[in-house]
């Protein structure tokens, strides 16, 4: 069973805990640089991505987490995870910077604006629940990544080989395709490292 | 493309991304910079602190919208705002504004001494204060969002926050265990909506996250308030009412992230100065006491 982390910092942890376990992987919380150790893949969770950048550094985790990427472990960021993988942001300064897309945050408005609709997403399929809350979107995306999810022309899922990034919620839902889809990428990792 | 927006999921998925965070009363732009810095989710919007609130007495009423305003132009975090309870144009407009969440709150005079928003009609979520599962349950009813204990404001006294905490969540645990047929006397006896506490019975825990508020002053009172089970920390009075607001607004965000971390609870708790000074709850007048506002 492939072990996957959730950085537990401040945020939707529960959610993205359960979401892992309902498609049957082991699923970790994360506090400490420590607990990256034995891990097979890391999720970046919801929250406030400023609040979450401060105890980064606070707890001294920012270079373990690059180290983490570093070892081509695939991570996958929803909302403020996604602001905290890109490699460019539109306003301010890049975080973790380690997947290929510039991205905007709360790009969509502020919370009266927050909406769901249903989306179409290549390789992962049809009518997905896709819950936004004060949103970032992805601007631009380099070369090499692939664009699975769009909502009104604006990139809002990509995936940029180990790194799988999303504007939305998909752990605020039953719907778990496409945590089923990162679970994918995790075991096909670790499948490779082990070869 | 159909797109919904001001959903259930939408409002209470807000809140689920406050989890684990501070939320800090704010009179001024400069103080919500403070607040961000030291990394709170998101600031609350006032004209005054609660302690400030019950110096000064006379009616409080939601903030000037140039307060809120300012607040909202200085940081990218979200904002929330107060209104009265039961205040409909208040709420209105806050939500016109483009406020973030609303706290219908007993810090403010009420409105209304018989009902409450009907919460489920707005766009914006809402939070409420509770002391006991019933009041809970019918803020959940009228479509609150988000909950928080209602502790008692601006006292700097944790003791009621402690009472509201526990009584929510002993209340809490014993739902999610009734069978069916003990359900319906339990919500005659709450005084809760019955389909609310067949969705907590069912869910095992309370449809939407409830945070602690009304008396925290200490990094080792919000890390309490989490062990206790409370999902995140609102602070009014205690940061901008200490010695040192930047220092003690950070070792509150700290102490309650790594809440059971003792070592560095004591870390960031030393040398904070002075708190605020905190009022004896036996030695308000039962007028006095704002947790007793709402119905």
């Amino acid at each position: 069973m492939v072990r996957i982390g959730v950085l537990a910092l401040q945020g939707a942890v529960r959610e993205h805990i359960k979401a892992i376990e309902a498609v049957g992987a082991k699923a970790v919380s994360v506090k400490h640089k420590d607990e990256l150790q034995d891990l097979d893949g890391l999720i970046l969770p919801g929250g406030e991505s400023t609040t979450m950048r401060k105890l980064i550094d606070r707890y001294d985790m920012m270079q373990a987490l690059r180290i983490f990427a570093s070892t081509g472990k695939p991570m996958f960021g929803t909302c403020a995870g996604l602001i905290l993988l890109a490699k460019k942001l539109v306003d301010g300064e890049p975080h973790i910077g380690v997947m290929d897309i510039e991205v905007k945050r709360n790009s969509f408005g502020r919370q009266i604006d927050s909406f769901e609709a249903l989306l179409d997403l290549k390789d992962i399929g049809s009518n997905f629940p896709a819950v936004f809350i004060r949103a970032p979107h992805i601007v631009n995306v380099g070369e090499n990544v692939d664009v699975l999810g769009k909502y009104d022309g604006r990139i809002v899922l990509a995936r940029d080989g180990q790194f799988l990034g999303c504007s939305f919620h998909p752990e605020l839902t039953e719907d778990t395709r496409i945590m089923g889809y990162f679970v994918h990428m995790v075991k096909e990792s670790k499948r490779s490292i082990l070869a | 493309m159909v797109i919904h927006t001001g959903t259930e999921r939408v409002k209470r998925g807000m809140a689920e991304m406050q989890k684990g965070g501070v939320i800090m009363d704010v009179i001024n732009a400069e103080q919500a910079k403070i607040a961000e810095a030291a990394g709170a989710v998101a600031v609350m919007a006032l004209e005054r602190v609660p302690s400030d609130i019950r110096a000064a007495g006379g009616v409080a009423r939601m903030a000037d919208p140039r307060i809120v305003e300012e607040v909202m132009e200085a940081v990218s975090i979200p904002v929330m705002a107060k209104a009265r309870i039961g205040h409909i144009v208040e709420a209105r407009v806050l939500e016109a504004m483009g406020v973030d969440y609303i706290d219908e709150s007993e810090v403010l005079t009420p409105a209304d001494e018989e009902f409450h928003l009907l919460k489920s009609d707005y766009t914006v979520p809402f939070v409420c204060g509770c002391r006991d599962l019933g009041e809970a349950a019918r803020r959940i009813g009228e479509g609150a969002s988000m909950l928080r204990t209602k502790g008692e404001p601006g006292t700097g006294n944790i003791v009621e926050a402690v009472r509201h905490i526990r009584k929510v969540n002993a209340q809490v645990r014993k739902v999610a265990h009734m069978t069916r047929d003990e359900l319906m006397t339990e919500a005659k006896n709450l005084g809760a909506p019955f389909d609310v506490l067949l969705e907590i019975n069912r869910l095992g825990h309370l449809p939407v996250v409830n945070f602690a508020a009304g008396g925290v002053a200490t990094p080792a009172d919000a890390a309490l308030m989490m062990e206790l089970g409370a999902d995140g920390v609102f602070v009014g009075s205690g940061i901008f009412k200490s010695e040192n607001p930047e220092q003690f607004a950070r070792a509150i965000v700290e102490a309650t992230t790594n809440y059971q971390d003792y070592n560095l609870i004591a870390k960031v708790s030393k040398g904070l100065g002075i708190p605020m000074k905190g009022i004896d709850i036996s030695k308000l007048a039962p007028q006095d006491r704002m947790q007793d506002r709402g119905w």
